[in-house]
């Protein structure tokens, strides 16, 4: 226990501001904090997200992941992700939409009570870029997340970093 | 070469990849003799898919790989295009029970007898259309309905099933479980896969060798280099290229790091499953670490894109390879302070021993391999030296000691898990220090009709390639094989007596990948 404590007084805050040990690349860390300020300043409350994988490689999901790492706490701020989309006023939405998931994101979508934002995510998600277009409609999958419901705003990339993704939140929660 | 007097001829795969062979049975009795005779020398089924070989003037092939204490043997059973049938192997390697109705749902080619209902193919489709034949044209306009599926039922006072998925409660993959219990013990566990089935087989067939290795790396984005080195390497072996030594010590690093970055995100949410916050929270931070550093030194959080077939793209230079090896005796020091941390936790201890175990027979009828077999203590390690088997280049110069653990529970994949960890960490430092000189990439020379497979140790267990070209020098056809496929009926059997909430904590001490299985 007296280890488990002095890990976590030696390891101290890492949220803000920003660590920028040698060995990390390069993050537009000032862009992080003010991302972190606006969504609190937009919402000055919680939001609530409910991911859904339809047909995403894990990729995108790993970065999804990293947003509620210390860097980046996206859940210290307030925005958590939830276990039903019932309880969510957002859907983070990835991979292109495989035919056997279709029916899923539908009802997933439509248990999303009003008003609901949704974000697509990756080059998948977004049908966009040559992996879009690797994964694009086939008689497995119907392609980019907007050809199976309506999509607010777009994260591309393969996969998108946590900062674009933290962007991408916030760019739907303006629109919303 | 003939293996335990089998009256098949093989020969062996040329390259610098793993030790494979290729033969081919005359009829299925050959095939079924043959399996039998692997599986009595306590051999495992390691992939088995079909192929559309009409257009060469020819049937159907059914491809087979085993693994032997040697290497792989890669046996080919050639069908006729009228009535494709062959004797159900699932009653020798139940492992083949999902393969052969997977291979039937992409190729329609059957087996006989055993478990007929569909795998991959849901409601999207019509059951007689099949998408990897080369005739299939765009899929027949059909509505995607979603269908009834034939799950076993368990009976009796006090049995209800609990269904979950296919969006699951956290962020995760989709797939359906369905859970037999009495009160919170669960009697059987019963999964349905193929919710990920995006088509992948018949994206690769037609496309050249450069879109088929953007392809293969994602395939299952957590182990973007295993499938790309296993790809890279069945391309060499199609086209008779040798990657330079420099591409081969830089592949493994890459690959080394795939999977410290793997098994450190998963040690922290095993933590979070167990009600250890903190563990997570340590675990992400080094994770994070990790990948920023991915990034910086190849330009690639995760790596994807790096290794390709006759090489690597990206170099390191002499202050990379120090930074590196600096991080390196840093990240050993952390995540020896967390190991103690973990096994001196009473509570953590407490959910993670007895639970979710594995015995090492069932491991090796359900040919298990990689982390979730040496957790069992099955020393099975392609990276490792072991009796009649020589790991191929740059593993044979590391001396790899693999990880075992005997208990087979989630305590022992955890062990494992930081086992490999440290030995990885070693093999970095070695690969940092001991990088050869020389290109990065050698030319690659499409060889039209020429076949090649590719086995590469990943974090989860073994990744296969198999492929071939056409006349034309593209790709007729790829299948890449996901660990998982065996590996997810061992969840089935690892949960049975332990109750429903330690399921997300087994299921999280093998975190099996969907996507890869699925294609
Ligand atoms: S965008 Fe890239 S990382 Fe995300 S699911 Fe698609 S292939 Fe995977």
């Amino acid at each position: 226990m007296i280890s488990l404590l002095k890990r976590i007084l030696r390891t101290g805050i890492l949220t803000e501001p920003l660590p920028a040990p040698a060995e990390q690349g390069a993050q537009p860390e000032p862009e992080l904090e003010r991302l972190h300020d606006d969504i609190l300043a937009i919402l000055g409350r919680a939001l609530t997200i409910r991911e859904v994988d339809a047909g995403s490689c894990n990729g995108c999901e790993l970065e999804i992941h990293a947003l509620n790492n210390p860097y980046y706490n996206l859940e210290g701020r307030g925005i958590k992700f939830v276990a039903s989309p019932r309880h969510a006023d957002m859907l983070l939405v990835t991979g292109p939409v495989t035919k056997n998931m279709e029916n899923a994101l539908r009802i997933a979508h439509d248990c999303t009570p009003d008003p609901k934002l949704v974000v697509a995510v990756g080059d998948c998600g977004c049908g966009c870029g040559e992996v879009g277009a690797l994964f694009g409609p086939n008689y497995a999958t119907c392609g980019a997340v907007e050809n199976v419901i309506p999509v607010d705003v777009r994260v591309p990339g393969c996969p998108p970093t946590p900062v674009a993704l933290m962007r991408g939140i916030l760019a739907a929660i303006r629109r919303g | 070469m003939r293996f335990h007097a089998e009256p098949i001829d093989f020969t062996p795969q040329p390259g610098r990849g793993a030790p494979v062979w290729t033969g081919r049975a005359a009829d299925g009795e050959d095939l079924q003799r043959f399996a039998i005779s692997v599986h009595r020398h306590g051999g495992r089924l390691a992939a088995l898919w079909g192929e559309d070989r009409r257009p060469q003037g020819a049937g159907f092939r059914l491809h087979c790989v085993f693994a032997l204490d040697e290497g792989h043997p890669w046996l080919v059973l050639d069908l006729p295009a009228e009535n494709p049938v062959y004797p159900d192997l699932a009653g020798i390697f139940p492992a083949a029970n999902r393969m052969q109705r997977a291979a039937r749902d992409m190729v329609g080619i059957g087996f006989d007898g055993g478990d007929q209902r569909p795998w991959l193919r849901h409601g999207a489709w019509p059951a007689d259309w099949y998408p990897l034949r080369h005739d299939a044209g765009p899929a027949p306009t059909h509505e995607n309905a979603p269908s009834d599926y034939d799950f076993v039922q368990v009976g009796g006072e006090g049995a209800h099933e609990i269904p979950v998925g296919p969006i699951h409660a956290g962020i995760i993959e989709p797939g359906h479980f369905r859970f037999s219990v009495i009160g919170e013990r669960v009697l059987r566990l019963e999964q349905r896969l193929g919710y990920q089935h995006k088509g992948v087989e018949r994206r690769f067939m037609g496309a050249d060798l450069a879109t088929g290795a953007r392809l293969v790396g994602r395939i299952s984005g957590d182990s973007t280099c295993a499938y790309a080195w296993a790809y890279a390497s069945a391309a060499e072996a199609a086209c008779g290229a040798e990657p330079p030594p420099r591409a081969l010590a830089l592949r493994a690093l890459l690959l080394e790091r795939e999977r410290i970055a793997n098994h450190l995100g998963d040690l922290g949410a095993l933590g979070n499953d167990a009600a250890l916050a903190f563990g997570l929270t340590q675990f992400m931070r080094l994770k994070e670490d990790w990948l920023r550093a991915n990034a910086e030194l190849f330009g690639h959080r995760y790596l994807m894109d790096r290794i390709v077939p006759g090489g690597v793209t990206h170099d390191l230079d002499a202050p990379a390879l120090s930074r590196l090896v600096g991080q390196c005796e840093r990240f050993g020091r952390e995540v020896k302070a967390l190991r103690r941390i973990y096994d001196e936790h009473a509570g953590l201890q407490d959910r993670f021993l007895t639970t979710g175990i594995i015995g090492a027979d069932l491991a090796r009828e359900l040919s298990l391999s990689g982390m979730a077999a040496r957790a069992c203590g099955i020393v099975l390690d392609g990276r490792a030296y072991r009796q009649d088997y020589t790991p191929p280049p740059p593993w044979a110069a590391l001396g790899v000691r693999p990880a075992t653990d005997e208990r087979g529970d989630v305590a022992a994949r955890v062990a494992v898990r930081f086992d490999e960890i440290f030995e990885s960490l070693r093999l970095l430092r070695e690969l940092a220090v001991g990088l050869p000189a020389g290109p990065l990439r050698a030319e690659l020379a499409p060889v039209p009709g020429g076949m090649g497979l590719g086995v590469v140790e990943g974090w989860r267990g073994e990744v296969i390639v198999g492929l071939n070209f056409d006349a034309a020098g593209r790709l007729a056809r790829v299948h890449p094989h996901d660990p998982s496929w065996q590996a997810w009926p061992a969840l089935e059997h690892a949960v049975l007596k332990d109750i429903v909430p330690d399921f997300p904590l087994i299921n999280k001490s093998f975190n099996l990948s969907y996507s890869g299985a699925d294609l």
